[in-house]
């Protein structure tokens, strides 16, 4: 059986590790359809560029409240 | 590899006056209101209709960024009203975030501990400056659309009495969109949580990220990662102005249905 820290450093890696992928797959997105804006509309460049770092910033949260889990966890 | 340091997660106590303990990340910090206030009192000294080359460097930054927050507020006189919430937020960032990078950071010790760590790697600083923008974003909601509108927001208790008399589908809508406004409440904590933890999270890795490549090869290997944590700390900053503004244009602008 695991003890209870390599328990808790096991779900450390899982809790940020799992928690990275569905932010990480929406940043992508976001990243990829802002380039292919741009590049459909290159003076749009300034205008795509905000609304692109919003999205990306709350497609983030969801990393981060997995890094919180990773803080609290004991 | 013995000199490997990872810097932990909170800062350390460079040393005391009385009882309060002056971590390093504070004088980081202070090193950068200094620089400002400096900078601030040199050039309002020395202000000129025609500008110098510090003053012409200073207004195209100022134009720069104005330009960028008329595109999240969409009309430049509240761009005027929030710029010095937002824009203190995004230099102090920037230039702090910035500070962490020049060579002795981490690396000159006074004592057992390093001197300089980049102010963002204190959480408390974070989570002050979240603190300040969340709040200040429902101080100017109040003076903007007034209290009760303000608190409506979030307790639509209003329109749930005004739904009871347009039959029963109204009446489910309302109660969805009560239970909505009081799931409002929980997303404005969590603004502050995701604010805070973001610049702290992506600040603290690249200084792990830089000491650890430091200490593997210290010769050019750390200069293409320096670039990316100057790149990072921009747009860190950036973030954290345009998510402030964004909340401080939503909670200033008027709930829907109520325009008429």
């Amino acid at each position: 059986m695991l003890d209870h820290i390599s328990v808790v450093a096991l779900a450390k890696v899982f809790a940020i590790g799992v928690g990275a992928i569905g932010p990480a797959i929406g940043i992508g997105l976001i990243g990829s359809k802002a380039m292919e804006a741009i590049g459909r509309n290159p003076e749009a460049a300034g205008k795509v560029f905000v609304p692109m770092l919003l999205g990306m910033a709350f497609a983030e949260a969801i990393a981060i409240y997995a890094l919180v889990v990773v803080f609290t966890l004991k | 590899m013995d000199n490997l340091h990872i810097p932990t997660i909170a800062p350390e106590v460079v040393f005391q006056i009385g009882s309060i303990n002056i971590t390093n990340t504070m004088i980081n910090a202070w090193i950068a209101i200094l620089i400002f206030l400096a900078l601030g009192v040199f050039i309002k000294k020395s202000i000129n209709i025609r500008p110098g080359k510090l003053q012409n460097a200073c207004e195209y930054f100022l134009e720069t960024l104005l330009g960028y927050f008329d595109q999240v507020t969409g009309d430049r006189e509240k761009t005027m009203r929030f710029l010095p919430i937002v824009g203190s937020i995004f230099f102090f960032i920037l230039l702090s975030n910035w500070l962490g990078l020049i060579p002795g950071t981490g690396t000159l010790k006074f004592g057992h501990n390093p001197v300089l760590r980049p102010a963002a790697t204190d959480l408390n600083l974070n989570l002050a400056m979240a603190l300040v923008s969340v709040m200040a974003s429902h101080i100017y909601g109040f003076i903007a659309v007034g209290f009760f509108t303000h608190i409506g927001k979030f307790i639509q208790i209003k329109n749930f009495f005004k739904s009871l008399t347009k039959g029963p589908i109204a009446i489910f809508t309302a109660f969805i969109e009560l239970f909505v406004g009081l799931l409002e409440i929980i997303s404005e904590i969590a603004k502050v949580i995701s604010l805070s933890f973001r610049l702290f999270g992506n600040v603290f890795a690249g200084e792990v990220l830089l000491s650890v490549m430091a200490a593997l090869f210290a010769a050019l290997l750390p200069a293409p990662f320096m670039l990316l944590e100057l790149l990072v700390g921009l747009i860190q900053a950036a973030v954290f102005a345009m998510l402030t503004l964004a909340y401080l244009v939503v909670a200033t602008s008027v709930p829907h249905g109520e325009h008429n």
